[in-house]
């Protein structure tokens, strides 16, 4: 294409220049406060950059001022969605950071907690995804089933979004009596409603019009982007911290890590799918292993870790998220540092999105699933 | 209401002709200002409070099917809920933006909701009175104003000179045309068995037939229908207003009433299509034992039971429209423009050459057909051409047994390269192409994971 000075302005009728269009922040569809600036010809995106941080707090410059106690409520606020997950890699940072050796009760509540974490999330997740592709039902079924999981949160935790499920050492409080019933009676139900979401997606042809060969990601692309979770297995590459670092008990569980093929948006959408399926099953073996115990171990009133430096990461729902912990022996940290999986994976956006038009940069912003509290930290 | 009286006056050249004194009337005053006038009045009162109760509907039938309740709060089961939104729209206050064209932007909606409710006159709701205005071009006249509409939208999106609203209103103005293409095609079909277009003699048509032409065309009215959620702007066609994407297309710098203008005139078309729908395919408001309640009680008894019949067709169609906006997703602008040229263009195109082979075959011996399985037959519409009882089986099996596998042919060929049409298979290709392509590279593909 002949290039033109643009200060020429307009030389002749049918002279066409790109239209730059300001998705954001203020979106329906930006999941948050995401900008996006689109170039388009057309509808056809020629080139796109993402604005981020609209919800910038400073959470690593406030950690540096807290106790280590006092740091977990803002993990919660990170990734507001899968606030357990969140609180887990910072747990067990510290925990790692202390050498604290932490019951196999609080391990087995924990990883029960964090699964059922996972299905919440990725509920809202397809909830969202779908609204942004049309499909507006799909949330509200997705939502109903993420309310049984909040209720469940709100008796053992005391919270539903921004649970601060656990405590350095172990949890809070034991599981209250009902508590295993109440999981197994959501565990009866969950499969069947995700057949349902199935059923309404999986071979719908709009669905699959919108979502099949959008925002390709081959493995080795992906890889390069450092993507991880569901958008770097979606690609095919088997890449799962909960099977690659084992932490918490998980080493105790069978399940397997689903993958896609072609990274395509519909791989995504079915990686994820199974996945909340095998979180079904590793929450099963939990509660069927669940072993007796205190739930909480000894960890001194002030923790003061001894001076060292510690990276801990963990499969959060939306990949792998890490802390990154520096102390000097004092009660505060000197430094600590969040890799969110989120801001990481987003920089996939540039790349999928640009030969797509409108509509499609919708779906993949939906396919790579970011919370924008955890991208702007 | 004035201008649609005048309007009304304009366009239909039999008023014409009797103020003209060619047809003398009985009561000048009486028959030709002050009925027609009450007929225009209560169908606009009862055709905006059915609208408004359509978005009570949409809502209660959404949270149906989503698992909700629905508005509950205002009156029982939420009742009252359209008077409150009316209200609250009409105390709302009314925005222009700064750098808005004012005079377009402010003239946009008004277009839009005029033409929407222009074509409601000629729409027979029921027999006798019932219908306001029988014009001998009704259908004509309903596709000439309705397309009308969609220079409302393009004024909207280019006055309020904003990216979103301009992008709504190409994206609404290229679908619109496209559609209206697919929507005049497929009614043709049944135009040949009607003869008329004036829409009381449609159904008039299907009575003397004795057999909806739905039943003819099952194409032709397949075709209708998806054109008409197109023509809408209907999900899963709902492209101009995307929320996820466009905020909310043309409308979206509207406020108030003005914005409440636009929402009338988009359920006002979905009242329109879909009544048209039933007029042409379903018998309108003729129900088979309808013709002897006429004989059995008053004109009154039997105008009311037509008024009914239409309406329980109506809502039909009306869940149906609001059944597929909330099961399915979006398509996207490209797919939608695909569906509209590639398919309900060739299909409504296919089904005009069918049905006029089809038709030619049956006529008369006498008339140059080849089976006579049609017959002239005096009606009250005069002489015509009605269907035998082996024609009506005839034009049936046809119009199932032989046009749905030609028109499905002909649309698998003409679609079997585009993308969309055999999505596993094309998939399958792209993945052997990569999979070739990994295979090729002298780099091993890097599937590295730290297991």
């Amino acid at each position: 294409m002949q290039e033109r000075d643009v200060t020429k302005g307009q030389e002749t009728l049918f002279d066409t220049e790109e239209m730059v269009l300001n998705m954001g922040p203020q979106h329906p569809s930006t999941h948050g406060v995401l900008r996006v600036l689109l170039k388009l010809d057309g509808e056809t995106v020629t080139d796109l950059d993402c604005d981020i941080g609209y919800l910038h707090r400073g959470v690593e410059k406030i950690a540096e001022h807290d106790t280590y106690a006092m740091i977990t409520p803002y993990w919660d606020r990170l990734d507001y969605v899968a606030a357990v997950s969140n609180d887990l890699v910072y747990v067990e940072a510290v925990e790692k950071l202390l050498q604290v050796e932490v019951p196999r009760r609080a391990e087995y509540l924990r990883v029960i907690l964090t699964e059922l974490q996972r299905i919440a999330s990725h509920l809202l997740w397809l909830g969202t995804h779908a609204i942004d592709i049309g499909a507006v039902t799909v949330l509200l079924y997705a939502f109903r089933e993420r309310e049984e999981i909040l209720k469940i949160f709100e008796d053992f935790i005391g919270a539903r979004l921004t649970a601060h499920a656990f405590r350095i050492g172990g949890l809070w409080w034991d599981a209250y009596p009902e508590f295993v019933a109440r999981v197994r009676e959501f565990l009866k139900i969950i499969p069947g409603r995700i057949d349902e979401y199935e059923t309404l997606l999986n071979t719908n042809r709009i669905w699959l019009s919108r979502t099949v060969g959008i925002g390709v990601l081959s493995a080795e692309e992906a890889i390069n982007l450092s993507l991880t979770g569901p958008a770097l297995r979606g690609s095919g590459v088997s890449y799962d911290l909960r099977k690659a670092q084992p932490y918490s008990a998980y080493p105790e569980f069978d399940f397997e890590i689903p993958l896609g093929e072609n990274g395509d948006t519909y791989d995504r959408y079915l990686v994820r799918m199974a996945e909340m399926r095998q979180s079904v099953s590793i929450i099963e073996q939990a509660l069927d292993g669940l072993p007796e115990g205190p739930v909480m171990a000894k960890v001194p009133k002030v923790i003061k870790p001894p001076v060292g430096e510690v990276y801990h990461s963990i499969e959060s729902p939306k990949g792998e998220i890490g802390a990154y912990l520096v102390s000097d022996g004092t009660g505060k940290p000197y430094r600590m540092r969040v890799r969110p999986p989120s801001y990481i994976n987003l920089q996939s956006l540039k790349r999928m999105s640009i030969g797509h038009l409108v509509a499609d940069v919708v779906a993949i912003i939906g396919t790579i699933d970011i919370v924008l509290g955890e991208v702007d930290r | 209401m004035l201008s649609i009286n005048t309007i009304l006056l304009l366009v239909a050249p039999e008023w014409v002709l009797r103020l003209t004194g060619e047809r003398q009337p009985d009561v000048f005053w009486a028959e030709y200002i002050v009925w027609p006038l009450i007929q225009i009045a209560l169908v606009l009162f009862i055709i905006l409070t059915l609208v408004a109760y359509l978005v009570y509907l949409e809502r209660k039938v959404s949270a149906f099917i989503q698992a909700r309740l629905g508005p509950m709060r205002v009156g029982p089961w939420g009742l009252l809920q359209p008077a409150a939104d009316g209200l609250k729209l009409l105390l709302k206050e009314d925005i222009i933006p700064l750098k808005a064209d004012r005079a377009v932007f402010m003239i946009a909606p008004i277009i839009s909701v005029v033409a929407a409710l222009v074509v409601l006159s000629v729409i027979p709701w029921g027999a006798a009175w019932a219908t306001i205005a029988n014009i001998n071009i009704g259908l004509l006249f309903i596709l000439a104003v309705s397309s009308v509409s969609v220079l409302g939208l393009v004024l909207a999106g280019w006055s309020s000179n904003s990216k979103y609203s301009l992008l709504g209103a190409l994206r609404s103005s290229a679908q619109m045309v496209s559609y209206e293409v697919g929507m005049g095609l497929s009614i043709i079909g049944a135009l040949m068995f009607a003869k008329t277009l004036s829409m009381s003699g449609i159904i008039d048509a299907q009575r003397a037939d004795g057999v909806w032409y739905v039943f003819f065309q099952p194409i032709g009215f397949l075709v209708y229908l998806i054109s008409a959620l197109g023509e809408t702007n209907r999900a899963p066609f709902d492209l101009p207003e995307a929320e996820s994407e466009l905020v909310a297309g043309y409308h979206t710098e509207y406020s108030g009433f003005r914005w409440a203008l636009f929402f009338m005139a988009e359920y006002t078309a979905m009242i329109v299509t879909s009544a048209v729908a039933v007029t042409l395919f379903l018998g309108g408001w003729h129900f088979p034992g309808l013709d002897w309640l006429r004989g059995q009680t008053n004109q009154a008894v039997f105008v009311i039971a037509s008024v009914l019949i239409f309406a329980a067709k109506l809502a039909v169609l009306i869940y149906a429209y609001m059944w597929i906006r909330w099961t399915w997703p979006r398509y996207r602008y490209d797919q939608l423009m695909d569906i509209g040229w590639k398919w309900m263009i060739p299909a409504g195109l296919a089904n005009i050459v069918l049905t006029g082979i089809y038709y030619v075959l049956a006529m008369p011996k006498a008339q140059g057909g080849l089976f006579g399985l049609m017959q002239s037959q005096a009606t009250q519409m005069g002489e015509r051409l009605v269907p035998t009882a082996w024609g009506k089986l005839y034009f049936i099996a046809t119009g199932f047994a032989v046009t749905i596998p030609l028109v499905w042919l002909l649309l698998a060929t003409i679609n079997r390269r585009s993308r969309d049409f055999n999505l596993h298979e094309q998939r399958q290709l792209q993945m052997n192409l990569r999979r070739e392509r990994i295979q090729k590279s002298a780099e091993p593909q890097a599937a590295g994971s730290a297991q």
